[in-house]
């Protein structure tokens, strides 16, 4: 490997911010995963009764089925008995009733991540769930978005308080028994964030969930689901991190999304959970199943995602566009430096007439890392005049890492436009030496040049969320350039 | 400004500058000529710090100070100034966006204020017209998609936002057409100042027909082989580089 080489792949060296451990009393389970483990989770939730049985019945599914392993990702068998499914931080009450009574440790946790949960201190308009392992710890904001008719709740509480909603769409966009991880989680899921727009109403501000893995050992399923009513509009950002531990652990997430006539959701994600040290040791395993459904006529769902973390990464947020008119699209920046591997893309699958969907895909590789774009346009023979557009753009940083694309496409209506772009690009030598000739200092310039790379996907971003996917991409890519 | 002295130069183990002497004084214009493979690019790249190009002997002094332990972005700053014979694109980066932060890198090196971004335009308009550079410039990224010409005016437009205090141009005349080639030399004649020296690197002699040099010197086998004024372009032109290095011999 050249010299500059090497420069590069320094500058790409950063160390993971977020990876300290919160010292509190948590209630956590043994590990171990058989029936018992879910009556327990529901118990603990005081479920109804149909949800349990839905638990149960996923975890039966589940245990017919086997991992996939279709993906470009390696990894040693997950021993699911070697878990724990379900940890909480320990409380005197049953929980937190308000801001004031969550424990101060969790508040400066979560300080500490940059995310404030004091109201008075937080950037306006932006309000937060903390899901803090298994169970949500705050949720901000709450009565402003009552105003305007939003429910905006931890799921635990949306089951108990909003029951009926909860049963109508849980499971209808990802059914439990959609895949292996699916099935997983809706069996053993312990919490996640919910959220109602009723008709005709514009969320007054963003909301965001923001999850952290802490306790050692435990694995998080969290679930979210975002129905959004005619002609709503609704903007959600989630952000994750998670300590530096030595064993890699398990997150597997489910989250679906509802569009009625004329509705948008936009649906954002920096994900920065622990990626793993240089050697590839530890991180976490991100196998997540993300779906939206546009249900009604000229409804649109927005899928932007920045995943710099993780140890392995296998997510495919995709939109089922059903609706006549109705859109799709897909953002997505993916980063796999030292050992990471990725593998990510989107699913589009035309449904309704005059259906379009766009795909914007860029990965970044360097050191050893493995970046994997896989997506899938289908066009049903019902999608007349259904159009795509994807573009797909790899850049790479060094000479040991690789940049994969598996673009799937099928089309059963003539009258369908697919278009499918991709490029594969180089931070060369000479670029770099460009910049630095101009007065421009190494680590700045890589900066430059991968935000230029990214700007198509940044420019999806909330302005706050934007300002910080750059500065995570700069940490994440530190030290690649010396 | 600059002197060189006794300068050996060897890239991937091989010498290709073997013992260059130069003194530029500030002001002056060098050109530097000569047949293909003499070594002209490597001495415009060594000077400019680039990776693989090692001085084995000799030194460089500019400003007093030894320019080879100074990194490429610090030599910039310190006015070091390498406008290329190839100059590579950088899609997704705006070159407005480019050329303010190397602007900033370098006045925060000399201890200026940063300039703000309605300071800024002002002076890439008033810069952009001494190279007629075309106006959707600024929303394009940085050499994408431009024509040879371009490429090269886009180099000394550079040069005229950065003001350096050392400019090597390196082939700057190659690839242009006489029309554009005036274009360059305008701008560079105007850019001409008593603090600021040239280095041009070329290969023919009708850029020096625009641009004229107080020195010329022709540059043979990695090492200047004959010095003298501006007539010694002409000369060279009209007999070719033979009779310089059997004169040598």
């Amino acid at each position: 490997m050249s010299q500059p080489n090497r420069e590069i792949e320094q500058l790409v060296q950063r160390e993971y911010e977020h990876g300290f451990v919160t010292d509190i009393e948590s209630d956590t389970v043994p590990p171990g995963l058989n029936e018992d483990t879910i009556r327990f989770i529901s118990a603990k939730k005081a479920e109804p009764d149909w949800l349990l049985a839905w638990r149960l019945e996923a975890f039966r599914t589940w245990q017919k089925m086997r991992a996939p392993n279709w993906a470009h990702v390696h990894h040693h068998p997950i021993d699911y008995q070697d878990i724990s499914y379900y940890s909480a931080p320990r409380s005197p009450k049953d929980g937190p009733q308000s801001l004031e009574e969550v424990d101060p440790k969790l508040l400066e946790t979560y300080a500490k991540l940059g995310i404030p949960l004091h109201e008075q201190k937080l950037l306006a308009g932006v309000a937060v769930d903390a899901v803090f392992d298994s169970v949500s710890v705050a949720t901000t904001f709450k009565g402003k978005l009552a105003e305007a008719g939003v429910i905006f709740c931890s799921f635990s509480e949306a089951v108990q308080n909003h029951p009926e909603l909860v049963r109508q769409y849980l499971g209808s966009v990802v059914p439990m028994g959609d895949n292996f991880y699916a099935a997983l989680n809706s069996a053993v899921f312990t919490d996640g964030s919910f959220c109602y727009i009723p008709k005709h109403t514009r969320c007054p501000m963003e909301l965001s969930t923001y999850f952290r893995i802490n306790a050692a050992k435990t694995g998080q399923f969290e679930r979210t689901l975002i129905v959004a009513e005619e002609g709503s509009h609704v903007s959600y950002l989630e952000g994750c991190t998670a300590p530096m531990r030595d064993e890699n652990q398990l997150h597997a997430a489910v989250v679906e999304l509802v569009a009625l006539d004329n509705a948008t959701i936009k649906y954002s994600t920096v994900q920065n959970w622990y990626p793993g040290d240089e050697n590839g040791v530890g991180g976490i395993y991100n196998f997540v199943t993300k779906r939206g459904d546009c249900r009604g006529a000229n409804s649109r769902i927005s899928w932007t995602q920045v995943e710099t973390g993780s140890a392995i990464t296998w997510k495919y947020p995709s939109c089922i566009l059903r609706g006549e008119n109705s859109v799709g699209e897909f953002y997505s920046v993916a980063v796999a430096n030292n050992y990471q591997q990725a593998d990510t893309g989107t699913k589009m699958i035309h449904i309704g007439r005059n259906t379009r969907s766009t795909i914007v895909s860029k990965g970044i590789s360097a050191g050893h890392g493995q970046n994997a774009y896989r997506g899938l346009v289908r066009i049903a023979k019902s999608a007349a005049n259904a159009r795509n557009h994807t573009q797909c753009d790899s850049l790479l940083l060094g000479d040991r890492c690789g940049a994969h694309t598996f673009p799937y496409m099928e089309t059963k209506n003539s009258s369908a436009i697919v278009e499918h772009e991709a490029t594969t690009s180089r931070i060369g030598d000479d670029q770099l030496f460009y910049c630095r000739q101009r007065g421009i200092a190494a680590e700045d310039a890589v900066n430059m040049i991968v935000n230029g790379f990214c700007k198509e996907v940044f420019r999806e971003l909330p302005m706050e969320f934007a300002v910080e996917a750059q500065k995570l991409l700069g940490v994440t890519l530190e030290g690649a350039v010396g | 400004m600059l002197e060189i002295k006794n300068l050996h130069v060897a890239v991937d183990g091989k010498e290709i500058l073997k013992g260059v002497n130069l003194h530029v004084r500030p002001g002056e214009v060098h050109a530097i000529m000569g047949p293909n493979g003499s070594g002209k690019s490597t001495l415009a790249n060594v000077l400019a710090g680039r990776d693989g190009y090692v001085v084995t002997k000799g030194e460089i002094n500019y400003l007093g100070r030894d320019l080879t332990t100074l990194e490429p972005e610090e030599r910039a700053r310190e006015g070091v100034f390498l406008a290329f014979q190839y100059p590579v694109e950088i899609p997704g980066v705006n070159n407005i966006y480019l050329l303010k932060a190397a602007l900033n890198a370098i006045r925060k090196h000399r201890g200026q204020p940063e300039l703000d971004a309605v300071e800024f335009l002002a002076l890439v308009r008033d810069r952009m017209g001494l190279v007629k550079m075309p106006e959707d410039f600024m929303s394009r990224s940085v050499n994408e998609g431009f024509s040879g010409g371009e490429k090269k005016r886009n180099e000394i437009f550079q040069l005229a936002v950065l003001e350096p205090r050392l400019a090597i141009l390196d082939e700057t005349d190659s690839g242009l057409d006489i029309d554009a080639l005036r274009v360059v030399a305008d701008g560079v004649n105007s850019l001409r100042n008593p603090e600021r020296s040239l280095v041009l690197v070329t290969h023919y002699q009708r850029l020096l027909d625009y641009i004229i040099p107080d020195q010329v010197h022709v540059l043979s086998d990695g090492r200047i082989l004959k010095s003298g004024g501006k007539e010694l372009a002409l000369e060279l032109e009209a007999r070719g580089y033979d009779w310089v290095r059997a004169a040598a011999a």
